[in-house]
């Protein structure tokens, strides 16, 4: 499910991405690690994962001496004083998919982190080399931002890097300066006891292009009629139904074959079985069967062209995506 | 057409016409708050009416039935649009270019009716097209970040992409990434030709507007030339342009074919649409400010029912009696209006406009209707575009060949 290090390093390679790797005993903190690779040449970056009331996270990356205020932050990407926080050890298993200790901007190549805002410190910039962990605490990796942007780009994220000691007033006429750095959709987590199921979508859904672990999960809640005793979570669960949840159960199928078959033949069959009916027997007769296969093209004609257009360019992206991926070349 | 100079000299008069209705990029607004004289527009900005013998060949050339936006008189003026037609009927084919300025996250219906009609065209005639996504302008225009901007025109693909474009022959690009190289040198070309006091005559800059604005036409006029695009379309620099954008736009592409035959390029043709009405009227305007004065693609069931049938402007009267007595002002009647748009059915259009205007329908009856449609049109959007991904985003963006593009 979620990216190994392994992977990861060999997708660095592929990428054509310089990066030097250093192992070492498990470290959850800057400071452990640094006993054991601190004559490496490079900044340590800490990492934060943190995530605002309305459920959507976001990853802080930064030169360890850079300081960094959540409330200035939180006020910054237009989140009120007080909207950041810390977010939870289950949520870094959830959806970044890290362990403890391990928040990377690499986890980022997990889909399940596919709405997860990344913002870099501009510091890094001006650093050689920047030491972040490889989706696994027993290693570092080191390369320049360069490096990184190129993973980032891979993946399809725009690099940004800011000024996060910068303190901007935020007021009615100077709007928040980082507000483009809030996510577009919100992710939503089952609770403990509907993980199960959510393994089990997840492992169908494995073999799709278009999967992804945040509507997985929303299926798996769009599945769970229990309504939530916490209004919060109620709502948003409503929210990403609405965005994502509709559209979830037929993800699968945008280019699927056997679906699309089947989508054209129940459109088909459902207007055969509403225009043939005892009064228009009556009314044409031996002509029905021309009337009615005049009818289904007049009705399903523009509906079918739109159905196979999404899925003509869905499978072109499909291979586009996996032609893309095997070559390390830029566009 | 040599009176293309002619018609640039016009625009200097606009000192004159302080009074007269104003549609330029930036700014669309009737005479004393009335209605947009079309009549008058195609007049002044020297284009031509696009005329039923024209649909007509339209029907014959495709083999299908025109656009239900060219049967109504949607898109309604052109420039060399029969030219177009008798060099396909030749053989010779052309390229589609239509944009978006990425200004908000939010589209609504009127922003889709270009990209509707854009896609008819591609469907019907086989042909490649390119999208340009201007985020440089509205960063500039609307002081967005860079990154706003960017992510605005990302987050509108998305939306245009739902339109139904096919991907083995739609580029879809953005400024801020595209610029560069040969599209570079062909904005150059069209820069040296215009003078700054042209650029200020045409579109009214003053000189409190900043360099990036001035020099921002080139822009939006290079992509009308095949050669701004060589993974396209190669040595096929002789290759014509349509573009299919709403008349507010002509000022920009009245610069562009007054320069095309000065840098050696054929001048691009245009098929122009008149302007979407917003809920509230034809005087009301439509802004991003106000969610009641359109429908949005994002906007639910629900919403669509509410706004159509509390703002949606009625030409109904305003009691049964009188209604069943004089019927209704289809003029003003803006359901009809949007009727018009989207309902498909001619004949049951008609039929709604005959029985509405004579007062024998009632307006709950018209809304209803127009409840519907929008319903379908805005449901039927949200699939398509529930199936678009960043990845799908990242091929239509990408630089990259389009082998089948003619078939």
């Amino acid at each position: 499910m979620g990216y190994t290090k392994e992977q990861l390093l060999a997708r660095l390679k592929e990428l054509e991405i310089d990066f030097a790797q250093y192992e070492h005993p498990v470290v959850l903190t800057v400071e452990a690690a640094l006993k054991y690779i601190g004559h490496v040449k490079g900044a340590f970056a800490k990492n934060l994962f943190l995530k605002d009331k309305k459920q959507r996270f976001y990853i802080i990356s930064a030169l360890s001496d850079t300081k960094v205020d959540m409330k200035v932050l939180s006020q910054r990407l237009g989140l009120g004083k007080g909207g950041l926080r810390m977010a939870s050890e289950e949520t870094l298993a959830e959806i970044l998919q890290v362990p403890l200790g391990c928040v990377t901007p690499f986890a980022l190549i997990n889909e399940s982190a596919r709405d997860v805002s990344l913002l870099l410190d501009q510091g890094l910039r001006s650093q050689e080399c920047c030491l972040f962990h490889p989706l696994s605490n027993d290693m570092s990796i080191a390369l320049n931002t360069g490096g990184l942007d190129k993973f980032l780009k891979s993946i399809g994220r725009v690099p940004a890097y800011v000024d996060l000691e910068a303190n901007p007033p935020v007021g009615k006429d100077q709007p928040p300066d980082l507000a483009s750095f809030v996510p577009s959709a919100a992710i939503v987590l089952p609770e403990p006891s509907e993980k199960e199921a959510v393994a089990q979508t997840a492992n169908q859904n494995q073999q799709c292009a278009n999967s992804n672990s945040a509507t997985v999960i929303a299926k798996a809640v769009k599945q769970n009629k229990e309504v939530k005793s916490d209004k919060n979570e109620a709502t948003n669960a409503k929210d990403v139904k609405d965005k994502a949840g509709h559209a979830v159960s037929s993800r699968r199928s945008f280019a699927n074959t056997q679906h699309f078959v089947d989508e054209v033949l129940d459109k088909t069959s459902a207007i055969i079985l509403s225009e043939i009916t005892k009064e228009t027997i009556k009314e044409h007769g031996d002509q029905l069967g021309a009337v009615v296969s005049d009818n289904i093209r007049k009705r399903l004609s523009s509906e079918l062209n739109n159905l196979a257009m999404i899925f003509k360019n869905t499978a072109y992206t499909e291979g586009f995506h996996a032609g893309t991926l095997n070559r390390p070349h830029h566009f | 057409m040599g009176n293309e100079k002619e018609e640039v000299k016009e625009e200097q008069k606009r000192e004159d016409e302080e009074d007269e209705q104003v549609v330029n990029p930036w700014e669309v607004s009737a005479k004393d708050g009335g209605k947009i004289d079309y009549d008058k527009l195609i007049d002044k900005f020297g284009c031509q009416r696009l005329d039923s013998s024209l649909v007509d060949r339209v029907q014959r050339l495709t083999g299908r039935r025109p656009h239900v936006f060219l049967r109504r008189g949607v898109f309604f003026a052109h420039r060399d649009f029969n030219e177009i037609l008798d060099a396909y009927e030749r053989g010779d084919k052309f390229y589609l270019y239509t944009g978006r300025g990425p200004s908000s996250e939010a589209l609504h219906l009127g922003h889709l009716v270009p990209f509707m009609f854009t896609k008819y065209l591609q469907d019907a005639f086989k042909v490649p097209l390119v999208i340009q996504l201007t985020d440089d302008e509205k960063c500039m225009w609307k002081n967005l970040s860079v990154e706003e901007s960017m992510r605005l025109a990302r987050e509108n693909a998305k939306d245009i992409i739902a339109c139904g474009f096919d991907i083995s022959r739609t580029f879809i690009f953005s400024d801020f990434n595209y610029v560069g190289g040969a599209f570079y040198r062909n904005m150059v070309k069209v820069a040296k030709c215009v003078t700054y006091n042209k650029v200020v005559g045409i579109f009214g800059f003053t000189n409190e507007d900043h360099i990036g604005k001035i020099s921002f036409p080139p822009v939006q006029a290079v992509p009308s030339f095949p050669s701004s695009f060589p993974h396209l379309f190669p040595g096929q620099d002789n290759l014509r342009c349509l573009i299919p954008c709403a008349i507010d736009q002509d000022p920009y592409f009245r610069m562009t074919r007054d320069v095309a035959p000065r840098i050696g390029y054929e001048k691009p043709a245009l098929i122009e649409s008149s302007f979407f009405p917003a809920l509230q009227g034809e005087t009301g305007k439509m802004s991003a400010s106000d969610p009641n004065s359109a429908i949005y693609v994002t906007d639910s069931a629900k919403d669509i029912k509410n706004k159509v049938n509390r703002y949606a402007f009625s030409g109904g009267q305003d009691s049964i009696e009188n209604h069943r007595k004089y019927g209704a002002n289809l003029e003003v009647d803006i359901p009809v209006k949007y009727l018009g748009f989207f309902l498909e059915d001619d004949a049951e259009l008609e039929h709604i406009r005959t029985e509405y205007g004579a007062g024998r329908m009632l307006t709950g009856e018209v809304k209803k209707r127009l409840t519907e449609v929008l319903t379908e049109l805005v449901e039927r959007h949200r699939r398509a575009r529930a199936a678009v991904t960043d990845e799908m985003v990242d091929a239509f963006m990408a630089v990259r060949p389009l082998p089948n593009m003619f078939y």
